[in-house]
């Protein structure tokens, strides 16, 4: 038995040795939906392989992964609103924005579509469907990419949303994957990015009901945290993983990483 | 009820097939978990007898503090030592942020408070039945906090398990300063959250499973040790 104090302080300093300490490595703040898809676990091992670089991903909203960026508690910033990443540039948080991969929104719903949505022909009018029928529709609520997209989805097509929140419009402040949980008990309606979708596994009587237009684009770009602003921030590694990133080689490894045969983004830097 | 079977099922695999990032993940929580209790005990249990025995003034409001941050909520502590230790933080020189370091932080201020509250109580009851005899005997202030400390041994392992289970079950103030990564900072509770988020609901439970089964190991352990501990005294 340990007995005095010495040996206790002996005891915790051995408990603590064993932890990894990462320094240089690289600090990613990125969303849930790239993190969940795999994503990272597919491509982090290959450009570790090939340059012995270590990147550490927090994953979180994207309003979330911005502010932590602005604290200078990243490296290299990986998000999906893309007006929010040119403030974040503007505001001297960042070096440069770059274009990096996209794939896109989907609305999610129940499989017998009562708000008949699945023949829209536009988001609008999908939208407008699930307004006028008042069924179940559950929002982020969470200031994620996703979130941001969504209340522009609703502004594009003129439908005040804000008097009907708690009623049939329900707002979870929380991620991709609670939400969708959530719209599988209630059988709601949800807009979900496509690649949390494929790789979510509580479904239930959800299914695709409307995808495939332009305005469920969903954009993802790259930022590397400026120096200027975050003198501790590893900038070297960052700019070493992000041109690979932007390479014709990143480009393609992301081309490549599929989920039950399909692909979840589409490369696109320019 | 499929997913309750399903979860047993997947529990018991897990455990049985040696899956290593499961150890790993265990380990982890296990070795966050033991740390900052035993720091918060080095820190509170001196404390605790401290307020048990000593008269001032504003005592018994310090003691009302304490006993009202048990019920801390785990995100608000997250929070406070996210602002702490973020690297724009007054502690952002240390470069914990995103280490088991910060988790062990977090916890500790976690589970301080109920160390505190709870050995102050123990050691006031103590307090009443030796306080004369330390008197006559003119026992120094420093040996009377070692008596206090080895003769309520088994009362103390009752707060260790509670100030254990608060730390090992808690997941809002380290999901915020351990970030969840993978390797690095992912313990049972944060995993727990992030395979519930990717709707692996029975995956979740399982894990859920095996927590409880630790806990219930540990406090077989520490039941034995409490027999132990009173028989010795009583002899």
């Amino acid at each position: 038995m340990i007995k005095t104090n010495s040996e206790i302080f002996i005891f915790i300093i051995i408990l603590s040795l064993p932890f990894k300490i990462w320094g240089g490595d690289i600090l990613l703040q990125s969303t849930t939906s790239t993190k969940n898809s795999g994503f990272y676990n597919y491509i982090l091992p290959i450009f570790k392989k090939k340059t012995g670089i270590n990147v550490k991903v927090v994953a979180v909203g994207t309003g979330q992964a911005i502010k932590n960026a602005e604290n200078c508690d990243a490296d290299l910033l990986i998000v999906h609103a893309k007006s929010d990443e040119e403030a974040f540039v503007t505001n001297g948080h960042g070096i440069k924005r770059h274009n990096l991969m996209y794939n896109d929104f989907v609305i999610i719903g129940p499989s017998n579509d009562p708000a008949n949505i699945s023949e829209s022909k536009s988001t609008e009018e999908a939208l407008n469907s699930i307004f006028e029928f008042g069924h179940n529709f559950i929002s982020r609520g969470d200031n994620s990419g996703t979130h941001k997209k969504e209340k522009k989805l609703w502004d594009t097509a003129k439908l005040d949303i804000s008097d009907y929140s708690g009623k049939w419009y329900k707002e979870t402040g929380s991620g991709m994957g609670t939400t969708l949980n959530i719209a599988s008990e209630l059988n709601a309606y949800t807009l979900s990015d496509r690649a949390t979708w494929i790789t979510f596994k509580n479904k239930q009587k959800l299914e695709i009901l409307f995808d495939n237009d332009k305005n469920l684009l969903n954009q993802y770009g790259a930022i590397l945290v400026n120096p200027k602003k975050c003198p501790y921030t590893n900038i070297e590694d960052s700019k070493v993983f992000l041109n690979w990133l932007l390479s014709d080689e990143g480009q393609n490894m992301i081309k490549k990483y599929k989920v039950n045969g399909m692909q979840l983004f589409y490369p696109n830097a320019d | 009820m499929e997913v309750f079977l399903k979860a047993f099922i997947t529990a018991l695999e897990l455990i049985l097939n040696f899956d290593i990032s499961l150890y790993e993940i265990v380990g982890l929580s296990l070795q966050i978990s033991i740390t900052s209790l035993l720091i918060a005990s080095i820190i509170g249990f001196p404390i605790g007898v401290f307020l048990a025995i000593t008269q001032f003034s504003g005592r018994s409001f310090i003691i009302s503090i304490f006993n009202s941050l048990m019920g801390m909520p785990p995100v608000v502590v997250g929070l406070i030592v996210y602002l702490l230790v973020s690297r724009s933080g007054p502690l952002g020189w240390l470069e914990i942020l995103y280490t088991p370091y910060a988790m062990i932080f977090a916890q500790l201020l976690l589970i301080l408070p109920i160390i505190i509250s709870l050995s102050t109580q123990i050691f006031e009851e103590l307090h009443k039945e030796y306080k004369d005899f330390f008197i006559i005997f003119s026992v120094p202030p420093k040996k009377s906090i070692i008596i206090y400390i080895s003769d309520s041994k088994d009362s103390l392992i009752t707060i260790f398990l509670a100030g254990f289970g608060r730390a090992v079950s808690e997941v809002g103030a380290v999901i915020i300063v351990g970030g969840n990564i993978d390797h690095v900072t992912r313990v049972m509770t944060t995993t727990i959250a992030l395979e519930t988020s990717k709707g692996d609901l029975p995956l979740a439970l399982a894990l859920g499973i095996i927590l409880i089964f630790i806990s219930l190991i540990i406090n077989i352990i520490a039941n034995k040790l409490k027999i132990k501990i009173n028989k010795e005294s009583s002899l």
